[in-house]
């Protein structure tokens, strides 16, 4: 029977493992529900976190920071919308040239601006986004099991990390109760009605894709001024893709994302627990197979299992008028 | 009213003028230039000149939204509907009243208070909270219509709203129109249907190379003058040239078929056919009764759960069943090796690659003969294009194929032509057994008016054909033996000559015979 302080610890980093998931799987939740299929989710992170670190860096600002984050992210947003909703171009192709590009920018601009071999100057405190403590949480902390919860799992994180749940409250309400998440599912569903309806496709598309590219920002921001202290090369490590996974996982439902999110982040923060420690009945397990679970947990559910995930239906399809 | 695309005159100096409180039909054939028409009043296109009035004052109609403001409404030939949606959310997409759609925000409340007012006011009644997608096509085609009221449109505008309708869904669309035209609201009819433009209009406006070529008062005209103005001469009916050889061998058997989709439904419930040498069958229904499964399978393209379907070898006379191979489960290669060709329903979709070359098209199912390799080597792995173009042209050629021109892309013929191009590669081996789906879907009537004589003309060489088709009239334009398909199940069947329309009708709905 693990302790409690083990599991408040595991749970605990669950969540932070669960914030940047979160945001790139809302990202990715806005774009598709447009009809804009976005594989660069990862690209988009990895400029925002490196445009984040440097700017932290150099102004000493976390606001700042993520302010040039947002930025970075929504350019390749916007170059993303513009091949494929004004040029009605591949969305995969599209979304894989702007992981290539962020990829290599970032090494290239860090090499050149900061000499460190990719990486950027490390953040002290004042640059990063720093825990926020609740009123009161160190008083209830002796409390049995509702002190410790209080403590280590609700109080003590960044503000980015109490946003990225506001964002999923938002969304959830945007989309079911606002004119924008009105329009912004049947574009995706089927644009030819927006178009006839007297809208348009194209705006609704971009307005869309230029929130996934602010989410994408944040969550980026969230890896290099939040959770780390630095960008280093690389650093989202396919955090892009799991995000993708996750929002396939909760069937594009901001909800049922935030879930898969957690489930995702639980994933990995029970990774690194279990690391070298021995599991009855199974032995030790190696690392690569907890990290390989939010894919096959992803596979799974496009097979058809627990239901049919069903993307919308115009996802990833040019609109051109006339020809449906 | 005038609009080009680059040097084909969609619309050539297009004069109309509705008055209002009036169905108006507008007919042609496909690429008469009404859907360039319908566009431009929709506001989708932009004329290149030419002017609208509505109510004696000139308006712009930049965009759709321009043309909604006008008045005007849109139902279209495919609906403009999210499947996914309520009834409500389809209703108020575009038009919302706020930013804000809570179960009690002004908007979704007015959208309510507006259906059941609709739904008084012209019988048109739809739940709100129903699904879209759910729904049946003539409900969906009602919400489309209560979209464009709820807009307060005051011109209406219907594009081949009777498509996808059965006889009697269409006869109630009908209703509601002349509802709608009581309301004092002005309706257009797009159309190549002309008995329906006699049965609901008031007037008549025939298009034909993008001009207008005539208007009539509906009670000055009769459906055989209209076609004529509508094709620029006499449409000769099909005339049979000869009756079906009744001693003619059996050449395929059905039993007891049973098919089922990928979702297990049983599409095909134990459907019993035989057809003979010589001989056309028709299959009737409405859309969607399990027809195109039932022509699926035998042509190989799909599983079949049970039962048999025996091809026979050809042994003439007689009328014996000579020997049958049983081809349940047969690929379609296999098929075609045995003499049995089809002509797919979707032509696009199956019949065809449509980003590949007319050649391409014109021997795609019969590559593998040997006389499309270099070499004539049957094993050879280099096609001989030259030898296919020059084939393909003469093929062109011989089923009026336009233009006659090998290398274009598939995709780039009309529907009419497309279609010659299939019948052409299905027909030119003179199979023992023709599956044929939809001949005539999306043709022009001159085309459709070939196609029926080049069936006619196989059936009278000896082939067997099996004929699947919505539209009834080709039914009874062409088939010695009607049966009519209800649910996947074969409810009725009649010799053509005596066919009743009403009884056929009665079949399509489902209801079986007393006894």
């Amino acid at each position: 029977m693990p302790s409690l302080e083990i599991v408040l610890s595991v749970l605990d980093s669950s969540v932070r493992l669960a914030v940047p998931l979160v945001f790139a799987a809302l990202a990715g939740l806005y774009s598709e529900r447009s009809g804009v299929v976005d594989i660069g989710l990862e690209g988009k992170m990895l400029a925002a976190a490196f445009a984040a670190a440097a700017a932290a860096g150099v102004t000493q600002s976390a606001w700042l920071g993520l302010c040039a984050g947002v930025a970075a992210s929504c350019a390749l947003a916007l170059v993303h919308g513009f091949a494929c909703i004004t040029h009605k171009g591949d969305h995969i192709v599209s979304g894989m040239a702007v992981n290539i590009l962020a990829f290599g920018l970032t090494v290239i601009l860090g090499v050149a601006w900061f000499a460190q071999g990719g990486r950027t100057p490390f953040l002290g405190s004042e640059a990063r986004f720093g825990a926020l403590v609740f009123p009161g949480a160190d008083a209830v902390a002796p409390l049995p099991l509702l002190g410790p919860v209080y403590r280590e799992l609700l109080s003590g994180h960044n503000i980015l990390v109490y946003l990225a749940f506001a964002c999923v409250g938002a969304t959830a309400w945007a989309l079911y109760r606002t004119r924008f998440g009105l329009r912004l599912r049947a574009v995706g569903e089927n644009p030819a009605a927006v178009d006839t309806a007297g809208i348009s496709v194209a705006f609704l598309r971009y307005r869309a894709v230029l929130i996934c590219g602010i989410l994408c920002g944040f969550a980026g921001a969230y890896l290099s001024t939040a959770q780390g202290a630095a960008f280093i090369s690389g650093m989202t490590a396919g955090k892009g893709f799991i995000a993708l996974a996750a929002m396939i996982f909760g069937k594009w439902r901001p909800w049922p994302v935030l879930s898969a999110c957690l489930l995702f982040g639980f994933f990995e923060a029970s990774a690194a627990h279990i690391q070298g420690v021995s599991l009855p009945l199974v032995g030790a397990v190696p690392v690569q197979a907890v990290q390989a679970l939010p894919y096959l947990f992803t596979v799974v559910i496009l097979a058809g299992f627990f239901g049919a995930a069903v993307a919308p239906r115009a996802a990833g399809k040019p609109y051109t008028r006339g020809e449906h | 009213m005038c609009k080009a695309f680059g040097p084909v005159r969609a619309n050539d100096d297009i004069s109309l003028a509705l008055a209002k409180g009036k169905i108006h039909g507008i007919v042609g054939e496909n690429g008469a230039g009404k859907t360039t028409l319908m566009n431009v009043l929709y506001g989708c296109q932009r004329a290149d000149a030419g002017e609208i009035y509505i109510n004696g004052a000139r308006r712009s109609l930049r965009s759709s939204a321009a043309a909604i403001r006008a008045g005007i409404g849109m139902v279209h030939q495919h609906f403009m509907l999210v499947d996914n949606f309520s009834v409500l959310e389809n209703i108020m997409l575009g038009c919302e009243r706020g930013m804000f759609l809570g179960a009690n925000s002004p908007g979704p409340r007015r959208a309510r208070a507006e259906l059941q007012r609709l739904a008084a006011e012209y019988k048109l009644r739809a739940d709100p909270d129903a699904l879209t997608g759910d729904l049946p096509v003539g409900a969906q085609q009602r919400v489309e219509m209560l979209k464009t009221l709820v807009r307060g449109a005051e011109i209406l505008i219907l594009d081949e709203p009777t498509g996808a309708l059965t006889p009697q869904e269409a006869d109630d669309l009908f209703r509601i129109l002349r509802v709608i035209r009581g309301q004092g609201k002005t309706v257009v009819l797009i159309t190549h249907k002309l008995r329906e433009i006699m049965a609901v209009s008031d007037r008549v406006t025939v298009m034909r190379d993008g001009r207008v070529v005539a208007v009539r008062e509906t009670r000055d005209t009769n459906a055989g003058e209209l076609s004529e103005l509508m094709v620029g001469r006499a449409v000769a009916t099909e005339s049979r040239t000869a009756p079906p050889r009744r001693d003619s061998g059996t050449a395929l058997t059905v039993k007891n078929l049973r098919v089922r989709d990928r979702h297990r439904v049983v599409r095909v419930r134990d459907v019993n056919l035989s057809l003979r040498s010589g001989e056309i069958l028709g299959v009737a229904g409405v859309a969607g009764n399990g027809q195109s499964e039932l022509l699926e399978a035998l042509a190989g393209m799909c599983r079949v759960d049970g039962g048999e379907i025996v091809f026979h070898r050809g042994g003439g006379g007689g009328g014996g069943d000579g020997q049958g191979e049983a081809a349940a489960g047969s690929s379609p290669s296999q098929l075609r090796a045995k003499g049995v060709a089809h002509v797919p329903e979707d032509r696009r979709a199956t019949g065809m690659v449509a980003f590949e070359s007319a050649s391409h098209a014109a021997i795609l199912g019969y590559h593998r003969e040997a006389q499309y390799r270099r070499g004539r080597n049957p094993r050879g792995i280099f096609f001989d294009w030259p030898f296919i173009g020059a084939q393909t042209r003469r093929r062109m050629d011989e089923f009026d194929v336009r233009p006659p021109l090998p290398e274009i892309r598939a995709a780039q013929f009309s529907g009419g032509n497309q279609q010659k191009l299939i019948l052409a590669r299905e027909m030119v081996r003179e199979p023992r057994v023709l599956l044929i789906g939809q001949p005539t879907r999306g043709v022009d009537i001159g085309a459709i008016e070939f196609i029926h004589r080049k069936i006619l003309t196989l059936r009278d060489q000896g082939s067997a054909i099996l004929l699947v088709s919505v539209e009834l009239e080709e039914i009874l334009a062409l088939a010695d033996r009607i049966v009519v398909m209800f649910n996947g199940a074969v409810v009725g069947e009649t010799p053509a000559a005596a066919a009743d329309e009403k009884q056929l009708g009665r079949w399509m709905a489902g209801v079986r015979d007393e006894g």
